[in-house]
């Protein structure tokens, strides 16, 4: 009993640290950013309670309402996308080809890149008079034409091109441990069974990897929550503001536009949805434990 | 429901430079069961799955019910197979792992239930349907994956030792239905094991490998009686069966000689004239017999350890030379380690091998 007493006094001293840190840093500064959110600061913090008056002043806020926009664009096309595409590269990569290390390399290198480098990479790509186009005009495609970093409506396509391009080679490392934690034998008894390979892919394996395709889409969930140098880097939220993020709004108003009640009460907003997304899903994950 | 003979010639599989079979030949016939018995790494998993063609052959020929299957596809051959970790298709329940092969296979729905209904009777699967695998015990998911091969109406069924992943009881269990089933379908079955047990109640015919080679083909009770070397002699049986070194001599009658004691040979069935050369004799257990010490061919041992066993009892024997052996008794014999015992090996009960060979004289 004593002993039992002692080892979790210890066992407590030893968190203390990272509890005091996740107090006073987590819960200390969401609240602070809480409270300033309901006062009237602008360039300093102040107390002058208002309500949610920042709130309704957000929600008039083209750039706000633009920035939401495309972040669920983004969201959708690009946890979607890298899922899709890290999959078919993992799928090719198990079909035991030769050279399979030196490739499955070059895949996750670009993972190993910041996202202020893919962005510039990207940008120079995209830029008309740069990348692409000119390379396929100069090679005698008088008409092609690949200019959607200066189109309004098409510029956040590319965030979601460049940010695929850095995520699928992760997804794709962990799809293919997946992949090879299948069993042998149930290939054997597929092939026996007379499946196509496609088949056992899509009716067995896939049902299979629940927890590899969670995984992988809860890393990039909150690369698109976070997201906010790929489009300071590539577009810096242009043309216009065409391609503004919620990131990059409260980063703006808290540093440039010297709003910090604005920009706490976006951040705020950021918040709550992902505790809105995230909290069932909890819920659901640890019932789910109970009931096993 | 067909039934397929198999014909093998002349097979050879490698791994890169390793050679696993070489010129291997077998043939089954319809409606047999044939257990491919040998240690791990003898290569019965490889001529299994050879069979399955779920592996290339670099040479020689399959046939399947007279037809050459060397390079058709697993699905054409005419087989199903039930493997050692169940390999169900995790999650789908029990009937779509049954019938999702004859599905994609284009079978029509209403053949399709049928099977799966008589496939799931005959196994006692009716009532799990529609449960996971994971929501089965281990001998449960055994019979589904049995299930899942029957439903495919094969000329051949295979088996990569299906049991090896079950408890003793289980095991035990499985084993009876598994030879029930195959009185009742009349099917021809193929089945890898390294249990000895297994394959001496299941088999018609026994093959035992070692290094790739078949070192026997022949009834369980052939295996058993007269092992054609040393390595099928002390592979099959349990408690294992007692090699004594010595000669042979050459008197008024063939004797073996082992250390001071003579052993008459007489009523030994020689394959070859015997010549006077080391040998070994080789004798099971419950072939030995106590008997009264003025037998002129018996000879005299002190017993050292007693295991009882349950059924019977095991009691472990040195001869004076120093010699062991082991010998089987009844459950309540009154032996105890220190007596002397008088015991005779009788001929006809007794395996001679060539001591360099180790074939059987
Ligand atoms: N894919 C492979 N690549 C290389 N060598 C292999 C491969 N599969 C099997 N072997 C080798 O072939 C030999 C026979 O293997 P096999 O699996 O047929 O043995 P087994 O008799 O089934 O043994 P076990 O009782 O352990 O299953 C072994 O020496 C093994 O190392
Ligand atoms: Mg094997």
């Amino acid at each position: 009993m004593r002993l039992s007493l002692n080892s979790r006094l210890s066992a407590i001293s030893a968190l203390l640290p990272a509890l005091l840190v996740m107090l006073v840093v987590y819960i200390g500064a969401t609240s602070w950013t809480v409270w300033i959110s309901l006062t009237s600061s602008r360039m300093l913090p102040n107390n002058n309670f208002v309500g949610l008056r920042q709130y309704q002043i957000l929600l008039g806020n083209d750039r706000w309402i633009t920035s939401v926009h495309n972040i669920v664009i983004y969201g959708v096309l690009f946890v979607s996308l890298a899922l899709l595409i890290g999959f078919l590269l993992a799928v090719a990569i198990d079909q035991r080809i030769r050279a399979e290390d030196t490739i499955r390399s070059i895949y996750l290198y670009p993972y190993s890149m910041s996202f202020v480098v893919t962005g510039l990479v990207w940008q120079w790509l995209l830029n008309p008079t740069l990348g692409i186009q000119h390379v396929l005009r100069s090679w005698g495609f008088e008409g092609a034409t690949f200019d959607w970093i200066v189109r309004p409506e098409t510029a956040i396509y590319c965030l979601v091109v460049a940010g695929v391009w850095q995520a699928s080679g992760l997804v794709m490392a962990i799809m293919l441990a997946g992949l090879r934690g299948v069993d042998e034998e149930i290939w054997k008894a597929a092939r026996v069974d007379g499946l196509p390979k496609w088949r056992v892919y899509v009716s067995i394996i896939i049902p299979m990897m629940g927890a590899s395709f969670a995984t992988a889409a809860v890393l990039l969930s909150t690369g698109v929550v976070r997201l906010y140098d790929l489009s300071v880097a590539m577009t810096n939220g242009g043309p216009g503001i065409a391609s503004e993020v919620p990131a990059k709004f409260v980063m703006d108003h808290l540093f440039e536009r010297a709003n910090i009640g604005l920009a706490t009460a976006a951040a705020t907003t950021m918040l709550i949805t992902v505790v809105a997304v995230v909290a069932p899903y909890l819920y659901w994950r640890t019932r789910k434990g109970e009931v096993r | 429901m067909q039934k397929s003979n198999v014909d093998i010639r002349s097979l050879q599989i490698g791994f890169g430079g390793l050679k696993v079979l070489e010129n291997l030949d077998l043939h089954v016939g319809a409606s047999e069961f044939l257990v491919l018995l040998g240690p791990s790494g003898c290569g019965k998993s490889t001529l299994l799955n050879a069979i399955a063609g779920l592996i290339e052959v670099k040479g020689g020929e399959i046939h399947i019910g007279g037809r050459d299957v060397t390079w058709a596809e697993p699905k054409d051959r005419g087989i199903a197979m039930v493997f050692q970790s169940y390999a169900l298709y995790p999650r789908m329940s029990v009937r779509r792992n049954m019938s999702f092969g004859l599905k994609v296979a284009r079978t029509p729905q209403s053949e399709i239930e049928r099977r799966v209904a008589e496939a799931a009777q005959m196994l006692r699967l009716t009532n799990l349907l529609e449960r996971r695998p994971s929501e089965l015990s281990g001998g449960q998911r055994q019979r589904v994956a049995i299930g899942r091969a029957l439903v495919r109406h094969a000329g051949v069924y295979l088996f990569d030792e299906p049991l090896s992943n079950l408890d003793a009881q289980l095991r035990a269990e499985l084993r009876v239905e598994i030879k029930r089933l195959h009185a009742r379908l009349g099917a021809t079955m193929i089945y890898v094991t390294h249990d000895q047990i297994e394959a001496l109640t299941l088999a018609d015919r026994i093959a035992v490998m070692q290094g790739g080679v078949i070192q026997q083909l022949d009834t369980p009770k052939k295996i058993y009686r007269e092992p054609v070397n040393r390595f099928v002699a002390s592979f099959v049986g349990s408690p294992a069966m007692n090699f004594i070194p010595g000669k042979l001599a050459r008197g008024s009658e063939v004797a073996f000689i082992a250390g001071v004691n003579q052993l008459s040979l007489t009523g030994y069935a020689f394959r070859s004239q015997p010549t006077e050369a080391p040998a070994v004799l080789g004798i099971r257990p419950e072939h030995i017999e106590l008997t009264a010490s003025n037998d002129p061919s018996s000879v005299s041992a002190r017993v050292e350890m007693v295991e009882p066993m349950g059924a019977d009892t095991l009691i472990w024997c040195r001869l004076a030379d120093g010699t062991a052996f082991s010998l089987r008794h009844d459950a309540d014999t009154q032996v105890r380690v220190g007596d002397t015992l008088t015991v005779r090996f009788p001929a006809d009960a007794m395996s001679l091998f060539d001591e360099t060979s180790g074939q059987r004289l």
